[in-house]
Parts: C-alpha cells; sequence; structure tokens
C-alpha cells in the first residue's frame, strides 16, 4: 500500500480537529461587519403572508426604533430566537420579519405553533431583498431608528445576547 | 445518602477503568498472562459500580431529592412517574452517566462473551474500551458531575423540557447510546488488531456481531427520534437534516458500510485496511456526533449543554482517540495487505461498490453539516446549509444504492456471473419499472420522486425477495425456513431499506397540507378528506399542563374514517408551549392534525395533512434492525465463538 495515504485519514481528522478547536475559541461567532450601518434602509416592497399585515419601507421610516428581522420556518437557530422575539414584541418593540424563501403555508404554520411577535411581515419568495440588505444566512437582525437609518446589524440568533447586546443597542439608537 | 453512594460508586468505577486500561494491555504485551486476567473481572466490576451509580441517581430523580443540583434543574415533584425516570438522561450530565453504563456494559459483554477470542486479543480489546471509560468519566466527573448538591435545597424543581416529556423520548437516547456506544466496541477491537499488527479472516467474524448490533441500535434510535420528531414537534417532517440528526445519520451510514466490508475481511480476507478505518470512523463519528451537540460549535435545536469548556474537553477526548487510532492506522496499515484476489463482476466488487456508496453519502453528509463552520472561518461567510443541499446531494447516490444492491447480493464471490439471473432480474426491473410508469400515471403533473421511489423499492424487496429464492437452490421452496437466519436477516433488511425507500420518497412527493382558520363547525375538504371541527375546549387541565384540545372529525365518502383530538399545551412551570400533533395512522396515510392559537377574528387556526406511507419510513427502519437481529441469532454466531480456540496459537 501506498505509504503517503495511510497518513491522508490523520491529516484530515487533524485538520477537522484545528477547525474545531478555532470554531470552538472564537468569541464572538456571529460578529460581521455590516456596510448598512449608518446608511438609509434599503428598499422594501410589501408582499403580504396571507392571514398577516404586511408593511414596507416608508413604515421603516416612522418614528421610534423598530427591529427588523430576516427569518424562516425550515431555519433552526429561527425556532431557536423565537422566544426572544415573542419577548421584545411583548415590550412594545415593533419588529417587522422579512420571511425568506418559505414553501407553502411553513411560515404560517411557523407563526400558529409558536406565536407571531411581528408587528407586520412581508414575504421575500425570491430573496432579492435579503440581498438588498446584504443578509448572508439566518436568521439576521437589524435595528432601525426614527429616521429609517440602519443603526445596527446582528447575525445569527438573538436569544443568547440579548442582555448584552440587543438590548444595550436598542438603547443606543434612542428607545 | 444515596446520591453520595452513586458518587463514590462512579469514581471507584473510575479507579477500576483506570487499571483495566493499564495492566491487561502490559501483560498482552509482554506475555504475562495473568496481567492479562485483570480485564475479565475488572470489566465486570466496572460495569456493576456505575450500574450502581446510575441507580442511585434513577433513585433522587424517582423521590424528586431537590438537593441534588441535577434533580431539582430538570425535575418537578408534579411530573408522571415515567418522565422523572426519563429526565435521569435527558440533560447533559444525566445522558453522559448513560453513556458511560452503556460503555462499561459493552466492556462486561467483551469479557462475557469474548471467551473465545485470543487471549491477546481480548486483553487488548477490554484495555482499548476501558480507556474509553475513564476519558469519559473523567469528563464527567471533573466537569459535568450529576451528583452535585445544592446547599439549599429549593422547594420544587424547574420541570424538564416539555418536548422531551414524551414516551418516545424515554426510548430515543437509550437506543441512540446503544448504537454509538456499541460502536466504540468495533473501535476497540480495530485498535486492538493495528496494536497487535494482525487482521484475519477471524478479526472480520468476531467484529462483525458488534458492528451488527451496534448499526441495529442505532436504526431504532434514529427511527424512534424521527418518529418523535414527527408527532411532537407538530411540524409534520420526519427528517430536518439538522447537524445533531446528521451526527447521528454518519455513524449509521459508516457502520452500514462496516457491516458490509467486515463480511469481506471474513470471507475473501481482503479489505482489510479499509474495514479496519471504517471501524475507527464510525466510532470516530459517534464522538464528533457526542461534541456537535455537547459543544455548542454549530447551531442546532438539539444543543444539550452550550459551554466552549465542556467542548474543549470533548475535544481533547476526540483528539486522542481518533488522533490516536488513525495515527495508529498510517503506521500500520502497509501490514495489512490483501490475500484474495477478484473479479470485477464478482460480490466482492459490488460490496466495494456499495461501501464507496456508502462511505461518499456519509461524506456528503458530513460536508453539509461542518459547511457553516469551515464557510465562517475560512470565508468569513456566515450560512446555514439547508434541506435542498441534502435532498440533492444524498438522493443520486442513494438510487445507486438501491440499483445496485439486488444485483450484488447475488452475485458469487470471487467471479460471479450473472448469465442465470438475468431473466428473474430484468422481469423483475420491468415489473420494478411498470408499477413506477403507473404511478406516474395515476399522479399526473407532480414530481418524479415518488414514481421513481416506489420503482427503486419495488426493485429493492423484490431482489431480497429472489436472493432468498435462489439461496434454497435445487432443493425448491421447501428449504426456505430451514435456510440459515444470516440468510434471511441479509433479505429481511434488504426489503426493510426498500420499504423506507417507498415511504420517503412517497411521503415527499404526495404529501398534501391545509392550512386555514376556521370556526367551530365547520367542515372542508381537503384531498378526498372531509374535516369537521367539532369542538375546541381551552383550559383543560393535565398533570403539569393546560391545554386547549380541539375534536376534528374526517370523513372520506361519508364515512367518518377518525375522530383526531389534537391539543395546543401549555406548561406553566417550564413557560413552554407545545403541540401535541393528533395522528390516525394508517397502511396507506397518516392522517395528521394540529390545532393552532384561537385568531383575534375568532375561529382556530387548524392545520391538516394527509401523509400518504408514512408509517412505512419506520415500518421500513423497524425491519431493517429486525434483520439484523435475525442475522446476530445465527446459528454461525453462536457456534464460532468457540470455533477460533481450535486453531493453534503460533509460537512465539
Amino acid at each position: 500500500m501506498n505509504k503517503a495515504v495511510v497518513f491522508i485519514p490523520a491529516g484530515v481528522f487533524g485538520a477537522l480537529a484545528g477547525l474545531f478547536l478555532v470554531g470552538l475559541m472564537r468569541d464572538d461567532p456571529d460578529a460581521l461587519p455590516s456596510a448598512l450601518v449608518g446608511q438609509d434602509v434599503p428598499e422594501i416592497t410589501s408582499e403580504a403572508l396571507a392571514g398577516y399585515a404586511t408593511f414596507d419601507s416608508s413604515v421603516l421610516r416612522e418614528d421610534g426604533v423598530k427591529v427588523v428581522n430576516f427569518w424562516a420556518s425550515w431555519c433552526p437557530p429561527c425556532r431557536a430566537e423565537h422566544p426572544a422575539l415573542m419577548e421584545l414584541a411583548a415590550e412594545g418593540v415593533p419588529i417587522y420579519g422579512v420571511n425568506k424563501s418559505d414553501q407553502g403555508g411553513d411560515a404560517v404554520g411557523f407563526l400558529e405553533e409558536l406565536g407571531n411577535p411581528y408587528a407586520a411581515i412581508t414575504v421575500d419568495l425570491r430573496g432579492r431583498q435579503s440581498l438588498d440588505w446584504g443578509v448572508v444566512a439566518l436568521p439576521e437582525t437589524f435595528i432601525v431608528d426614527g429616521e429609517g437609518v440602519v443603526r445596527f446589524r446582528f447575525a445569527g440568533p438573538i436569544h443568547g445576547v440579548m442582555e448584552s447586546t440587543i438590548l444595550p443597542e436598542l438603547e443606543a439608537a434612542g428607545r | 445518602m444515596v446520591a453520595e453512594l452513586g458518587h463514590f460508586a462512579l469514581i471507584l468505577a473510575f479507579v477500576v477503568a483506570i487499571v483495566q486500561m493499564i495492566v491487561p494491555l502490559v501483560g498482552a504485551q509482554k506475555g504475562w498472562r495473568n496481567w492479562m486476567a485483570v480485564a475479565d473481572p475488572a470489566a465486570t466490576l466496572q460495569f456493576g459500580l456505575v450500574a450502581l451509580a446510575f441507580g442511585a441517581l434513577t433513585y433522587s430523580f424517582v423521590v424528586s431529592d431537590f438537593s441534588v443540583r441535577l434533580v431539582w434543574l430538570n425535575s418537578h415533584s408534579d411530573k408522571p412517574m415515567l418522565y422523572k425516570v426519563t429526565g435521569v438522561w435527558g440533560n447533559h450530565e444525566g445522558s453522559l452517566l448513560l453513556w458511560v453504563l452503556i460503555l462499561t456494559l459493552f466492556g462486561a459483554c467483551a469479557a462475557w462473551f469474548g471467551q473465545g477470542l485470543p487471549e491477546r486479543l481480548r486483553a487488548r480489546v477490554l484495555a482499548v474500551q476501558s480507556s474509553l471509560a475513564v476519558a469519559f468519566m473523567a469528563f464527567m466527573i471533573f466537569t459535568s458531575n450529576p451528583f452535585w448538591r445544592e446547599s439549599f435545597p429549593p422547594l420544587n424543581g424547574q420541570d424538564l423540557n416539555p418536548l422531551l416529556q414524551d414516551p418516545g423520548l424515554a426510548f430515543h437516547p437509550p437506543f441512540l447510546y446503544l448504537g454509538y456506544v456499541g460502536l466504540s466496541m468495533t473501535f476497540s477491537f480495530a485498535v486492538a488488531a493495528l496494536i497487535e499488527g494482525r487482521v484475519d479472516a477471524a478479526w472480520g467474524r468476531w467484529v462483525r456481531p458488534w458492528t451488527l448490533a451496534a448499526w441495529m441500535f442505532l436504526t431504532v434510535g434514529i427511527a424512534l427520534g424521527s418518529w418523535w420528531a414527527y408527532y411532537e414537534l407538530g411540524w409534520g417532517g420526519f427528517w430536518f437534516w439538522d447537524p445533531v440528526e446528521n451526527a447521528s445519520f454518519m455513524p449509521w451510514l459508516i457502520s452500514a458500510a462496516l457491516l458490509h466490508s467486515a463480511i469481506v475481511v471474513e470471507k475473501r480476507e481482503a479489505l482489510k485496511a479499509w474495514t479496519i478505518l471504517l471501524a475507527i470512523l464510525a466510532f470516530g463519528f459517534s464522538l464528533i456526533g457526542t461534541f456537535i451537540v455537547r459543544s455548542g460549535v454549530l447551531t442546532s435545536v438539539h444543543a444539550f449543554a452550550n459551554d466552549p469548556f465542556t467542548g474543549t474537553f470533548i475535544l481533547v477526548i476526540l483528539a486522542i482517540f481518533m488522533g490516536g487510532a488513525l495515527t495508529l492506522f498510517a503506521m500500520r496499515a502497509d501490514r495489512m495487505e490483501a490475500k484474495g484476489v477478484f473479479g470485477t463482476v464478482s460480490r466482492e466488487s459490488a460490496l466495494v461498490l456499495n461501501n464507496i456508496l456508502l462511505a461518499v453519502s456519509a461524506f456528503v453528509v458530513f460536508i453539509g453539516t461542518i459547511w457553516p463552520l469551515v464557510s465562517e472561518l475560512a470565508f468569513d461567510r456566515v450560512l446555514s446549509v439547508g434541506p435542498p443541499f441534502f435532498e440533492l446531494a444524498f438522493t443520486p447516490f442513494w438510487v445507486a444504492l438501491a440499483l445496485i444492491l439486488p444485483v450484488g447480493s447475488i452475485l458469487a464471490w470471487k467471479r460471479g456471473r450473472l448469465d442465470k439471473d438475468r431473466r428473474v432480474l430484468t422481469a423483475l426491473a420491468c415489473f420494478a419499472v411498470a408499477v413506477g410508469a403507473l404511478v406516474w400515471a395515476l399522479q399526473t403533473g407532480r414530481t418524479a420522486l415518488g414514481p421513481v421511489g416506489v420503482a427503486l423499492g419495488i426493485w429493492v424487496i423484490g431482489g431480497a425477495g429472489y436472493d432468498l429464492i435462489k439461496r434454497t437452490g435445487k432443493s425448491g421452496l421447501g428449504r426456505l425456513f430451514r435456510l440459515p437466519r444470516a440468510d434471511w436477516g441479509k433479505s429481511v433488511a434488504h426489503a426493510g431499506m426498500g420499504v423506507t425507500v417507498i415511504g420517503v420518497a412517497a411521503l415527499m412527493a404526495w404529501e398534501t397540507e391545509d392550512i386555514r382558520v376556521a370556526q367551530v363547525g365547520d367542515s372542508y375538504e381537503v384531498s378526498g378528506y372531509e374535516v369537521t371541527l367539532v369542538d375546541v375546549r381551552e383550559q383543560v387541565r393535565g398533570p403539569n399542563f393546560i391545554a386547549t384540545e380541539a375534536d376534528i372529525a374526517m370523513a372520506k365518502d361519508g364515512r367518518q374514517v377518525a375522530l383526531l383530538t389534537p391539543e395546543k399545551r401549555i406548561y406553566p412551570v417550564a413557560q413552554m408551549p407545545t403541540t401535541e400533533a393528533a395522528i390516525a395512522n394508517g397502511f396507506w396515510r397518516d392522517l395528521y392534525v394540529v390545532i393552532g392559537d384561537r385568531q383575534e377574528a375568532g375561529g382556530y387556526a387548524v392545520r391538516v395533512y394527509v401523509k400518504p406511507f408514512a408509517n412505512w419510513i419506520w415500518a421500513g427502519c423497524i425491519i431493517m434492525a429486525l434483520g439484523g437481529i435475525l442475522s446476530l441469532s445465527d446459528r454461525r454466531h453462536r457456534v464460532a465463538a468457540g470455533a477460533p480456540k481450535m486453531r493453534a496459537v503460533p509460537a512465539e
């Protein structure tokens, strides 16, 4: 048997272990810079989810701090962060949901099962709007101030960082 | 007091495990028989002590001793008894104890049933097995101790996650762990063989029953988990390609491959290095699964303890065992040259193909699972890989696998000829394609998945039947029930796979779903069924939850076929809602109903699914596992256990 070949499994495993180690050690797995911060909100055209209120970007320019949340029923982290959104909604923060690429009734099923934290929802079937917002993975959460300017962006589920990040950022945005 | 007893037993087991890890290994190296002989009683003792610890923890849960921190965190005095017991493993620490219990159980079994093994091999196997126990017991004692006390015992507990309060969960983790940990046996055998530097047909024969047992448990465990997700999570799917599900699926695929390649080692003394590698990888994937579930390195709905320190500890265990075994493999693999040669058309080649397909499909699942991490670290892009990727990348390999299965399973060893079988196989293929075409014609305009799946399923099941009939040879069908059980096991397991293929394809292709807001008394039609929301009762009290219950009648052609009572429950202690879907099981279809919240405008959200062939998925898994049991109970395994004694021990 070829001498070099037999070392491949060990080598691959070494690389994998290294990857896991770096993965564990990263201090903030979800920190991503966003070019959007400080900019006006990108256009959102309304596309209603059957039975729910909808919104477009003009709503985001109205007074008061609000949250824009990109989600889908097929995304496990969205499910994980859902209770945190419900909490925010209960505290009176208006949350606008952009549902991405959901099939048929899946989105409705998700909301019926877990409850609806969203003040209004728009559907982004083709992923066009997510592209405009620079969304790379679900879920993503944006904080928009009273002028319609994006103040903060968070990629990944927010339920673990409510106290440390989301609430202070809401505060900073003028809530 | 009882908890301290358990704690003490666990520490004692840890000490015994350290002894069992070192003494027999040294004994085997030096040829000291009395040192090797330590392994057997130590393995039994170790298991007894861990069982004692496990019993003590279970007792603390049963009597709701909230001064034990773990009980306080995961139990509640109002909980039904069954869930008090299952609560023992419904959490990180307790499930680790179950893991170690099973690990030592397998070690003890190797000592009890391994009397036919050569002395050295057995000593080494038990030592390696014990080293695994040492690692996991250290992990438990030093980082995740289930026996910690609270200095000020609270009056009541914090309740178990309501999603986990379900009979399905009572048996899902134990079976899964029996599977995961069962693979530790094949790992120990592989490492012992590498230390020894020798793999022969006998090794293949010894390792196969352990693999078979582990694979069987894994099959049942995965099926239970998927079934549980199906009826408990209330979103109607049976598989979500979640990292943790994948973590159990990868060892299943690898152990299925190992199961087949071990036959080649046993019969033909070929594929030795590959089989050893698979044996290491199968357990390696179990460990990686453990790491993924418990470290929080990937986001998953199953995640247990998201603690980087816990993760680091498991990573160290993973690195020591996998790194060590694979390095050992790299050093010793050259000693494992194949003895037999075989032709292109032969059972061996078919099994090689089977192995390649299974290994590649495991690799696909693996890539899909870790890709989010790779992409984040390497390309600075966060993303999630969804079911579309897996369905697209995984399916072709399984289609190919199903296609070659009936042909490969009837080929002869060494040099096969298909002339005699060509007519039967062609007829079978024509029949399968014809049924597929019929289905295609009936369904008009839907995905091709359904017909293709049905045709493949029939092809595989028919092939399994033909395989069995062919075995009877000239003596005719009368011999059918006198065939070795291993032959039956093989055909039954293959047919089970066919059944699952039909179930998965049919469900994915023809499921219908209806969501709407219905008033009490409303009636409407969903794919041939008349659905009536008969009644809704709110604020129904259960032992530790409050429920909204609905009565939904399903009728077909004016005749009522089912009266279903779905629930939506709120668990006040855990502050968590759950959906209890109501399901009318049927041979051809499941009717699946979920009740949602009351709408502001009145009425309730009602979801109705008609899921054709849903039960076939799990039935197929059970049939596969049954095949495993049949094969395990074969006379060959019982007799062969004693056979190697007859071999001359080579003079040193």
